[in-house]
C-alpha cells in the first residue's frame, strides 16, 4: 500500500507544482534550469498517475508495479489455473487496473501521435518550400518566402531550414536581422522542438485543462528565453529586443485564438533583454536541477518497489 | 516549377525541357521530375494525342500562402512544428509594441 499512496501523493505534488510554477518569477532568471524542472513534473505526473493506479490494483501480488503486472499477465495467461495464483478478482481493483493501463496507453498515444503529426506537417512545409522559397547571396543559408508578411521561423529536423519572408528583410536593420537568425539557430542548436513536443500534445488532447495550458505556455515562453539567452552571446540584445518589437508592432495579422497574451510574453522577453535581472544564485539552481532529478528518479523506484 | 507557373498554360514535357534552354537536361530527366511532382500531388496533367500536358494544381501564391499562415500559427493547428521568432499579437497588442520601440529607439 506504501507505494500506491506515495504514487498518490507525487501525482498530486506534481499537479500543484504546475500550477504554482507559471506564477513564479526565478524561472524567467534561469530559463534552461525551469525547463529541465517543467520536463521533470510532466514526466513524473505522468508515470505517477498510471503508478499509483496500478499499484492499488496489483497490491495483492506484493511485488510492485512491474513485477506484479508481469505476475498478472501470466496468471491471466494460464487463465487463472495457476494453483499458486493469490489473485482474487475484486472490483474496484479491476476498475484501477483497467483505469491505468488505459491512462497509460492514451499518454503514450497522444504523444505519439502527436509525434507523428508534427514530422508530417514539417514534411509538407519542407517540400512547399523546395518549391517556392528562393535564395538570398545577402543572406546565405537562410530560406527566403516571398510574401509581404513579416515571418522569421525555423523547420527543426536534422537538416532544420531557416526561412524569413521578405516582409520580415524589409523590416529588419542588419544587426537586428543577425540577431534574429541567432536566435533561431539557438532554437536549432538545443532541439527546443523536442522539448515543446510532449507539452503542446498533452494541450491539445486535453484543450479545456487551464493546468495543462499554463504549463504549455510558460514552457513555450521559457524556451523562447533561453534561446534569447543563448543569442545574446553572439549578438547586441538591444537589437534582439528591437527586433522582436518591429515584429509585434508590424503585425497586421488577426491574431491566432488562444494567442492573446502574446504581448506580455514579447514584453517579458525584451524586459529581460534590455535589464536583465541579476543571476540566480547558484545554489538555488543546483537545487532546482537536484529536485528534477529526484523526482524523475523517484516514479521509476516507486514502480520497482516491492509494496 | 517555375516554368509551368511563368507560362499559365498546360505544357508537355517536350516544351518544358525547351523551356530549361540553358541546362543539359535529357528529356528523360524533365519527364521524371514532372511525373514525380504529379504524384506529388503538386501538378494535374491531361491526355494530348500521345503525350501528357502537365498544369500546377495551385498558384506559386497559394502555397506561400500556405507556408505564411503555417508560419504565424494561423492554422489552428498546435503540433508545435515549427519554432517562431514571435508570434502574430492582435492591433491592440501591436500598438502597445510600437510604443515600447519608440521609446527603445529614443534613448
Amino acid at each position: 500500500m506504501i507505494a500506491a499512496v506515495a504514487l498518490t501523493l507525487l501525482s498530486i505534488g506534481c499537479v500543484v507544482a504546475a500550477w504554482r510554477l507559471p506564477s513564479a518569477r526565478w524561472t524567467s532568471r534561469a530559463p534552461r534550469t525551469a525547463i529541465l524542472l517543467w520536463q521533470s513534473i510532466g514526466l513524473t505526473w505522468g508515470l505517477a498517475t498510471t503508478g499509483a493506479l496500478l499499484a492499488y490494483a496489483l497490491q495483492p501480488y506484493g511485488q510492485g508495479v512491474i513485477y506484479g503486472l508481469h505476475s498478472h499477465l501470466s496468471s491471466v495467461l494460464t487463465l487463472g489455473l495457476d494453483p499458486e495464483s493469490t489473485f482474487t478478482y475484486d472490483l474496484s481493483r479491476t476498475i484501477a487496473l483497467v483505469a491505468g493501463l488505459a491512462l497509460l496507453a492514451v499518454l503514450i498515444g497522444v504523444l505519439l501521435a502527436a509525434l507523428w503529426q508534427t514530422l508530417r506537417a514539417r514534411h509538407r512545409h519542407r517540400r512547399l518550400l523546395a518549391l517556392v522559397a528562393r535564395e538570398d547571396p545577402h543572406v546565405p543559408g537562410v530560406r527566403i518566402l516571398d510574401h509581404p508578411g513579416a515571418t522569421a521561423y525555423c523547420v527543426p529536423g536534422l537538416r532544420s531550414e531557416v526561412v524569413v519572408s521578405a516582409g520580415a528583410l524589409r523590416l529588419l536593420s542588419r544587426d537586428e536581422l543577425a540577431a534574429v537568425l541567432a536566435h533561431e539557430d539557438a532554437h536549432v542548436r538545443e532541439r527546443h522542438d523536442l522539448v515543446l513536443l510532449p507539452f503542446a500534445a498533452l494541450r491539445r488532447a486535453i484543450p479545456w485543462s487551464r493546468i495543462v495550458r499554463d504549463a504549455q505556455s510558460s514552457v513555450a515562453l521559457l524556451v523562447e528565453m533561453a534561446a534569447d539567452d543563448r543569442a545574446r552571446r553572439h549578438c547586441s540584445p538591444r537589437r534582439l529586443a528591437t527586433a522582436l518589437l518591429r515584429f509585434g508592432a508590424a503585425g497586421s495579422m488577426p491574431a491566432p485564438q488562444g494567442a492573446l497574451g502574446a504581448v506580455g510574453h514579447v514584453m517579458a522577453r525584451v524586459n529581460r533583454l534590455i535589464a536583465p535581472a541579476a543571476e540566480l544564485p547558484r545554489p538555488f539552481r543546483y537545487g532546482v536541477v537536484a529536485l528534477s532529478a529526484l523526482l524523475t528518479a523517484s516514479a521509476p523506484l516507486l514502480w520497482a518497489m516491492p509494496h | 516549377m517555375d516554368i509551368l507557373w511563368g507560362q499559365g498554360r498546360p505544357l508537355t514535357a517536350r516544351e518544358v525541357g525547351k523551356l530549361i534552354a540553358d541546362r543539359d537536361l535529357a528529356p528523360t530527366t524533365v519527364m521524371t521530375v514532372l511525373d514525380r511532382l504529379t504524384r506529388k500531388g503538386f501538378l494535374t496533367r491531361t491526355r494530348d494525342g500521345r503525350a501528357w500536358r502537365y498544369q500546377p494544381v495551385r498558384s506559386r501564391d497559394a502555397y506561400v500562402a500556405e507556408l505564411m499562415l503555417e508560419a504565424l500559427d494561423l492554422t489552428g493547428d498546435r503540433t508545435a512544428a515549427l519554432t517562431r521568432f514571435a508570434q502574430a499579437v492582435s492591433d491592440d497588442e501591436a500598438a502597445v509594441l510600437r510604443r515600447a520601440l519608440m521609446e527603445l529607439e529614443e534613448e
